[in-house]
């Protein structure tokens, strides 16, 4: 936006460290959401608005390895802050093990809940790496899915865990 | 329209008096829903996440100190053993996204009559410590508490802290929503017996403007139940149970009828009470 | 989790490929599923043009109100506003609409909806678009809205085409008929919302010569083609649509929300334009699902026979036509359920009110007839003393029995199969006093222990129609081109309209190719309108109708690959070609001889490319009693719940659902559960938690906070059984859709479970806690007990 745009009043320029990597957001009006400035201004469409008001977790994303809706994040306060998308999540052309399995599980239908239930499926078994059910379920509650009904999801977190267990046993 | 990002109490003050308008921005989770959803245009906020002085929790001489900008998340993580039924409030917010970036300080200023950790500070004589051009003040929650999302803070104010009584005794938190996730309460309803003062504390949510102490209903408990169970007559819990839906005066809304909020608080009233009577 | 399959194994077709992996009957990855995980997957609201402007829509405050006058002057004067419109700058038709072109592109005179569009702004930021709106005034004159569906009936008409969209009588043999034993409900089905997660969105880009390119989420690109360049007074061939990912649709994109409009801005600004809605315009965006108030009296014979089904149905399509003619269709002919009922006398109407619009969701009419004959048929069971389930077997309709609209069913009919099978899954555990609070009613509100908890067991069936009724031509279309790729191996690109909305289309177009061309390499081009009409995605019609397309150009180029290597190799090539020659796992080869010749080779000579359009059998009309062959294929489906409730707070917790469901053939087993699991999330909310509330015709819950869609934390594990009776008739290897039946039976299901465990008899969908806790003799204190 150039000086005498409408909204140049009420702008200002920042910068955000996303995925590793430092971006300059231009002139950005500064009532925009993190959710916001990323898809628009940072070529990251990944995290989804489904509902612009913390229900639905399509939006979720890491703030300093914090598991929140970007939605509810203003953009110019994330300054100092490492964020990280689902874009950022793997390297390049590389899947993580919860993208792969959510693939096996025949997890993804429509795919807009996806980006952000893969967040938030990395924020779990990072944190507790034997969930039970009742755990899982509730830590993806925040997370709307419309089209599967969850049972494929459920069965997509429940083999990275097995498998991540597999793994850590000698 | 700017936006500040202090890093001390000081620099939140200064940049609250330069701007006095400014939309104080804890966790987001209430304020960015206005700006998304159209309902409040900003025009100054003043961020503060970076604020040490508002941070962690302290404990000292039979309190806990609770820094505003405490998460539901961390309170759940830290503060169980201290507080079960702010814990259990806490893990009653939201989902796990809001619960890590909602805070203490944003539900006090928040002042929804559905907000989920207000009975319980109630319940408890919590206080709210303030800091504004003026010096530092400290208030009731209960009287700090205006009205629904009114609160008594004074322009150019910050809420710093929320002091809580360390009370030994049972505690419990019930919260009615329709799903069994994510939800606004129907109503809600906090409950400690105060072992060392005798006394039973009761709190409720979304049961009126403000969050309910139904003191009638405590004064009549208190003097019924046997505190070297503690114990109760099955009677008294029953009669506490229909004092506590009397001092209700619940609204209908989309989320339940009057009649109902009124009945489910008498049945949380009950169930509460039984959870904290040795049998 | 292997779904159990209880099939009669089809016979392989003549010249069936095997081999060939990932093919039919597999569980086949989806194509855009690593895109999907990945975050890159382009939804129409990813969608981005350089100078693209944001486009919002102003939106009536009133159900019902008289327009005065519009000032947009204030809109067009800020600066970074490039185009406010109305009605006025409408250049073709002024109203369209899927059945009836009776909803104005902005409304003009009269608004009669909340919600209604009015105008559209064009704008260099959305929050500059969503100033504009604000300063455009419009002076209304608020009416009185008519909100009651009855009242409508015979109330003056709020609109010229009157407020009947349609009264559907039927009768069915001897309307005197009776029975040992009658019993008669009234129910009631609050209005659902398909609640996708995807808002509406879509991006328009003018072509520079007065034409223009859609990028749309929707469910129909040809239908909403047809409606655009009618609204813009333009030849269809000068608006092209293309389908941008759709984030789910459950028939809230059959209709036209914004596609109008964007194309409207962009035309006049010269620019792209892009249009998003948030979460609460969507709510008010688009149509959602009827509500009804049905009453019934079923009667029956001592032994349990049924004589005789009377009802009477209403359904509020609130203010436009959309789809509810078709929708009652669908509520009366199913009105009954899938039994046996020699005598019925239904009268359904859909009519027009000052709600919100609606139209098609998931399930169609039928969800609301299955909510009351379910009901019903445990009342009867009552009545004579039946188990319920021995009832409905007994009365279960079979191939050969006639409907109530004189059809005789000539395809599959395994109800009493679905019926045992959803019977014969195991009961989940008893539930026990360590259970934690998470797992019972109220969930971290932990409101309730263990005690305080009642179980209930309920079952109901259902079925619909597949693919689209009473005369209606709902063909497809799809193009199979095959070719040698830069590697010398052969691929097949797949060009069809289809619009995939999350259910996997793609995936069962890659897997038709496979199996019956033999090449592993499948490519899909974009679904758009350069390729003919593949109908709607909706009916569970797609894997028949567009599969079938697909299959049958997959037959023709493989009719030219035959007779290309006929042709080289002195074979003849006639009708008696295919005991000559036949395509096996991606090889031509002589049957009688030693000739094989690789598709690649037959390819050499350069590619093969078929279209082939693809007609489901003639279905006819429903004459003045309602009778007629109006269907071309059901599907039944049942489900058993188990729900545990807490009698004093109404609060509820579905422990189990077990479903048994006629799929004809799995295709894609993995899909297929896909499909149920998210249909019978999508029903149980229907039972317990999802109502848009309506007051005086405004929407009062027009978000995520109050409407509330289940959560992992509220749906239950689901035991599925697929019957696998091929259909005869159906293209892909005798199968049927499956999207719908998982919606039908399992609201009922999930509410007779909540009967059993509390004695309130619960006629209204959702079912809200104060309906159990305040029920005559159910909520009241239990404590008393305890003393």
């Amino acid at each position: 936006m150039t000086g005498n745009h409408p909204l140049a009043a009420e702008s200002e320029t920042y910068e955000l460290s996303v995925n590793g990597r430092r971006e300059q957001v231009k002139a950005a009006w500064l009532g925009e959401s993190l959710l916001s400035v990323l898809r628009e201004r940072l070529g990251l469409p990944g995290a989804k608005n489904a509902c612009e008001q913390g229900e639905c977790g399509s939006c979720s994303v890491f703030v300093d390895g914090i598991l929140v809706c970007s939605c509810c994040v203003l953009a110019a306060d994330a300054v100092d802050a490492e964020v990280t998308t689902v874009e950022g999540l793997a390297d390049g052309d590389a899947l993580t093990d919860v993208q792969q399995s959510f693939l096996a599980a025949g997890a993804v239908q429509c795919g807009f809940c996806t980006p952000g239930l893969v967040v938030a499926v990395h924020d779990l078994l990072d944190r507790n790496p034997d969930p039970g059910d009742l755990e899982v379920r509730e830590a993806i509650s925040g997370n709307l899915c419309r089209c599967t009904g969850y049972g494929r999801i459920l069965a997509a977190v429940e083999a990275v865990r097995d498998q991540r267990g597999r793994r850590s046993r000698p | 329209m700017t936006v500040a990002r202090p890093r001390t109490l000081a620099e939140a003050l200064g940049a609250l008096e330069a701007t006095p308008d400014a939309h104080l921005l804890a966790g987001g989770t209430d304020f960015m829903v206005e700006v998304n959803f159209g309902h409040r245009r900003p025009t100054d906020i003043v961020a503060l996440r970076r604020v040490v002085e508002l941070q962690g929790h302290e404990h000292a001489d039979g309190h806990v100190t609770l820094g505003a900008m405490l998460t539901y998340a961390e309170i759940e993580a830290d503060l169980a053993e201290d507080f079960p039924a702010l814990a259990a409030a806490g893990r009653t917010v939201g989902s796990p996204q809001i619960r890590n970036a909602g805070t203490i300080g944003g539900n006090v200023g928040t002042a929804s009559p559905a907000g989920d950790t207000l009975p319980l500070l109630v319940a408890l004589d919590a206080e709210v410590d303030l800091a504004g051009p003026e010096g530092t003040r400290t208030v009731a929650l209960d009287e700090f508490i205006t009205g629904p999302k009114r609160t008594d803070r004074r322009p150019g104010e910050i809420i710093t802290r929320v002091r809580v009584p360390r009370v030994t005794g049972p505690q419990q938190f019930l919260k009615i929503g329709t799903r069994n996730a994510m939800v606004i309460s129907i109503a809600c309803l906090a409950l400690v017996l105060d072992l060392d003062a005798r006394r039973v504390r009761c709190g409720l949510g979304s049961v009126g403007p403000r969050p309910l102490r139904p003191r009638a209903a405590e004064d009549f408990l208190s003097g019924e139940i046997d505190w070297d169970g503690p114990r109760a007559a099955p009677g008294a819990v029953r009669r506490f149970a229909e004092l506590v839906a009397e001092a209700c005066t619940p609204i209908t809304d989309q989320r339940g009828t009057a009649e109902y909020r009124r009945h489910a608080a008498g049945v949380l009233a009950r169930r509460a009470v039984e959870r904290s009577l040795q049998p | 989790m292997t779904p159990r399959s209880a099939s009669t194994v089809a016979p392989a077709r003549p010249g069936a490929r095997r081999g060939v992996a990932d093919g039919l009957g597999t569980s086949a990855a989806r194509p855009d599923g690593i895109p999907k995980v990945r975050g890159r997957f382009a939804f129409s609201s990813d969608a981005f043009a350089e100078g693209m402007l944001w486009g919002r829509t102003l939106r009536s405050p009133h159900p019902a109100a008289r327009i005065r006058s519009i000032d947009v002057s204030g809109a067009l004067r800020m600066p970074g506003v490039h185009a406010v419109l109305t009605a006025d700058d409408v250049p073709g038709a002024p109203t369209y609409g899927l059945e009836h072109a009776d909803q104005p592109v902005f409304a003009s005179d009269v608004v009669r909806y909340q919600g209604e569009a009015v105008a559209a702004v064009a704008a260099d930021h959305p929050e500059l678009a969503w100033r504009a709106v604000q300063a455009i005034a419009v002076d209304y004159e608020p009416l009185d809205p008519l909100v009651d569906a009855e009242a409508a009936i015979t109330a003056p008409a709020i609109h010229p085409d009157g407020n009947v969209f349609r009264h559907l009588r039927i009768r069915h043999g001897d309307p005197d008929a009776a029975g040992d034993v009658a019993v008669q409900g009234t129910y009631e089905v609050g209005m659902q919302d398909q609640a996708f997660l995807g808002p509406e969105s879509g991006l328009a880009v003018p072509d520079g010569d007065g034409g223009i390119d859609l990028y749309i989420s929707t469910q129909w690109l040809h239908v909403d083609r047809d409606q655009v360049a009618a609204c813009l007074g333009l030849p269809p061939e000068r608006v092209r649509l293309t389908l941008a990912g759709v984030g789910g649709a459950f028939g809230a994109r059959e209709d036209v929300s914004l596609q109008v409009h964007v194309c409207l801005l962009a035309l006049r600004t010269g620019r792209p334009v892009k249009m998003l809605y948030s979460r609460e315009e969507s709510f008010f965006g688009h149509v959602h699902r009827h509500p009804a108030r049905m009453a019934y009296r079923h009667h029956a014979t001592a032994d349990g026979d049924l004589v005789k089904v009377e009802a009477r149905l209403v359904l509020d399509g609130g203010a436009y036509a959309s789809s509810s003619t078709a929708v009652i269709a669908n509520a009366a002919c199913f009105a009954a359920g899938p039994y046996r009922v020699p005598n019925a006398v239904v009268d359904g109407w859909a009519v027009r009110t000052n709600n919100p619009p609606c139209g098609a969701m998931r399930g169609f009419g039928a969800v609301q007839a299955c909510f009351a004959h379910e009901a019903q048929m445990d009342r009867l069971a009552t009545a004579l003393g039946m188990d319920p389930v021995e009832l409905r077997l007994r009365n279960a309709l079979r191939t050969g029995d006639t409907l109530i609209t004189g059809q005789v069913i000539t395809g599959t009919a395994p109800v009493r199969e679905v019926i045992e099978a959803a019977r014969a899954h195991p009961l989940p555990p008893d539930p026990a006093e360590g259970d934690p609070a998470m797992a019972l009613p109220g969930g971290a509100g932990a409101t309730a222990l263990r005690a305080d908890v009642r179980r209930g067991v309920g079952f109901a069936v259902g079925f619909k129609n597949l693919m689209y009724s009473e005369g209606f031509d709902d063909f497809s279309t799809a193009g199979v081109r095959l070719e040698l790729a830069a590697d010398g191996e052969p691929v097949a690109t797949v060009h069809c309209a289809a619009a995939e909305v999350g259910q996997g289309f793609v995936t069962l177009a890659q897997q038709i190719v496979r199996s019956a061309l033999g090449v592993e390499r499948v490519v899909l081009r974009s679904a758009d309108t350069t390729v003919g009409s593949a109908g709607s995605t909706s009916a569970s019609r797609q894997t028949w109708m567009s599969g079938g397309a697909v299959q049958t150009a997959c037959e023709a180029v493989e009719e030219v690959l035959l007779h290309r290597v006929g042709e080289r190799h002195g074979i003849p090539v006639d009708g008696t070609r295919r005991q000559l020659l036949d395509l096996r796992d991606g090889v031509v080869v002589a049957v009688d001889g030693d000739l094989r010749v690789s598709v690649a080779e037959a390819l050499a000579e350069g590619p093969v490319e078929e279209v082939r359009t693809y007609h489901h059998p003639p279905t006819s009309p429903l004459d003045a009693d309602g009778q007629g062959n109006a269907h071309v294929s059901f599907a039944f489906a049942a489900h058993r719940a188990v729900a545990d409730v807490d009698l004093e707070l109404g609060l509820i917790r579905v422990v189990q659902i077990a479903t048994g469901q006629d799929v004809g053939r799995a295709l894609n087993p993995v899909q297929v559960i896909g499909q149920i699991e998210g249909g019978i999330a999508q029903g149980l909310g229907l039972a317990v938690m999802e109502e848009i509330v309506l007051d005086g015709g405004r929407i009062r819950n027009a978000s995520f906070t109050d409407y509330l869609i289940p959560t992992s934390l509220d749906m239950p594990p689901v035991l599925a059984t697929l019957i696998e009776q091929p259909e005869p008739g159906a293209p892909v290897l005798g199968a049927k859709g499956v999207g719908e039946p998982p919606t039908i039976s399992s609201t009922p299901a999930v509410v007779a479970a909540i009967r059993a465990a509390t004695g309130a008899p619960l006629t209204r969908v959702p079912v809200r806690p104060q309906d159990i806790a305040l029920a005559p003799g159910v909520g009241s204190s239990t404590a008393e007990n305890d003393a």
